[in-house]
């Protein structure tokens, strides 16, 4: 067991996956914020859906999606991705685990930024974009980045829809989590005892981080 | 309700309920009238019967609510060039020399009194170079003193930079001291003009 070479590869995935929810996510959460459109309420549960459905079943979902005969899978072929039992079926999902987290906590941050600002930039001439990014972000900056935070602790552990998609290959796709319930399994607790460190003061940095972020925000309020 | 306003600075006067900031949001675009129109200069900003809606960003109105809502992330300076419009002539010296805020440009906004607040608001929205400002009584939130103070400021922007204003106030001295001509409103319906 490396164990050094599996933590580096689970914060890096992890990282990775939390860039990649940002953009949607933070996109999500205006919408659900702000937008009045048909299908709100449809969007805020297929979103949060990860959350409550079991973590295996998400993972089924997603193997159905990006697997070579899956819906997506003759696209994906075309232009030349493999996501199946790769680095890039653990992003996936840890992205699509991690998602809620951000969209609900970001969300609750953008409710809370004071519709005035958004009015008075616009009649200054902000087009909704340019709102976004200048007024309502940099207000809702705490609760976005709260969000970021839990929704890496939560990449960081994902286990169900990892081994779905992605397996447990030694040196390719195996992250903590994963390597804890393999390590168990095959009697080697020792082992396993490690990378539960590990993961714990992982957990806890995230954690730290997260109620820094919140009490800082406090205090500047 | 139906208006033409042709004055450089138009009071609406009226007591609380009356309509007066809900006029002022439907000519800035941020609330949409269940019918009527409304037009600046022949340019249409909005009409109900043609479906037509100018959005609030496109419209060039600029609007000093009564809570002036300066973007409390931003310094003084970020705050007045927020919404500098390609082109614009007014520089922003002119602005902070004129309603006297050179001094207040480094500071951040919680730093700010109320009466340096109305200022600073005005310059920012001064500086979008708008075809037609909007004020919400804008001296509601200053004592007496200070309304002394800021009201020369407004007759300078009246005087000198000759943007058509639309002013909201429930003080009828201050409506006459500033407005060419004064809508009385009440329930929604103007039921008096002074001009």
């Amino acid at each position: 067991m490396n164990a050094w070479q599996i933590t580096g590869f689970t914060i890096a995935t992890a990282g990775a996956a939390t860039l990649l929810m940002l953009p949607p996510g933070l996109l999500i959460a205006w919408l659900l914020a702000r937008g009045r459109f048909r299908g709100r309420v449809l969007l805020d549960t297929l979103v949060s859906l990860p959350l409550v459905m079991p973590p295996v079943a998400t993972g089924l979902v997603l193997l159905m999606l990006v697997a070579p005969r899956g819906l997506l899978g003759p696209v994906l072929a075309r232009f030349g991705v493999d996501i199946v039992f790769t680095w890039k079926a653990v992003v996936l999902a840890m992205t699509v685990m991690g998602l809620p987290l951000l969209v609900r906590t970001a969300r609750a941050g953008i409710e809370q930024v004071d519709r005035r600002y958004e009015d008075a930039a616009a009649t200054l001439g902000a087009g909704p974009l340019r709102v976004f990014l200048t007024v309502t972000l940099p207000l809702a900056r705490p609760a976005v980045a709260a969000g970021a935070v839990l929704g890496f602790a939560r990449a960081l552990g994902e286990f169900g829809a990892t081994i779905m998609i992605a397996g447990s290959i030694p040196g390719s796709t195996r992250t903590l989590a994963v390597a804890i319930y393999s390590l168990a399994e095959t009697g080697r607790d020792r082992d396993a005892v490690v990378l539960v460190a590990i993961s714990a003061t992982i957990a806890f940095g995230a954690l730290c981080v997260s109620n820094w972020i919140s009490s800082r925000a406090g205090l500047r309020a | 309700m139906h208006v033409q306003l042709d004055r450089p600075v138009t009071a609406l006067f009226g007591p609380s309920g009356a309509g007066k900031t809900t006029v002022l949001d439907a000519i800035a675009g941020l609330r949409r009238p269940a019918s009527g129109s409304i037009s600046i200069d022949g340019r249409v900003l909005f009409d109900r019967a043609r479906s037509v809606d100018v959005r609030t960003h496109r419209r060039h109105i600029g609007y000093v609510a009564q809570e002036v809502a300066l973007f409390p992330h931003m310094s003084v300076r970020r705050n007045v060039l927020y919404g500098r419009r390609e082109g614009q002539k007014l520089s922003l010296e002119a602005v902070a020399g004129m309603l006297e805020i050179e001094a207040l440009l480094d500071r951040s906004v919680p730093q700010l009194s109320g009466g340096e607040r109305q200022r600073v608001a005005l310059a920012r929205a001064l500086m979008s170079a708008p075809e037609l400002l909007l004020l919400d009584e804008p001296l509601a939130a200053v004592d007496v003193e200070r309304r002394r103070r800021i009201l020369p400021y407004l007759e300078r922007v009246r005087d000198d930079l000759r943007v058509p204003i639309v002013y909201v106030t429930h003080d009828p001295a201050e409506a006459r001291q500033l407005a060419n001509d004064v809508l009385v409103l009440e329930n929604g319906q103007v039921v008096g003009r002074e001009l």
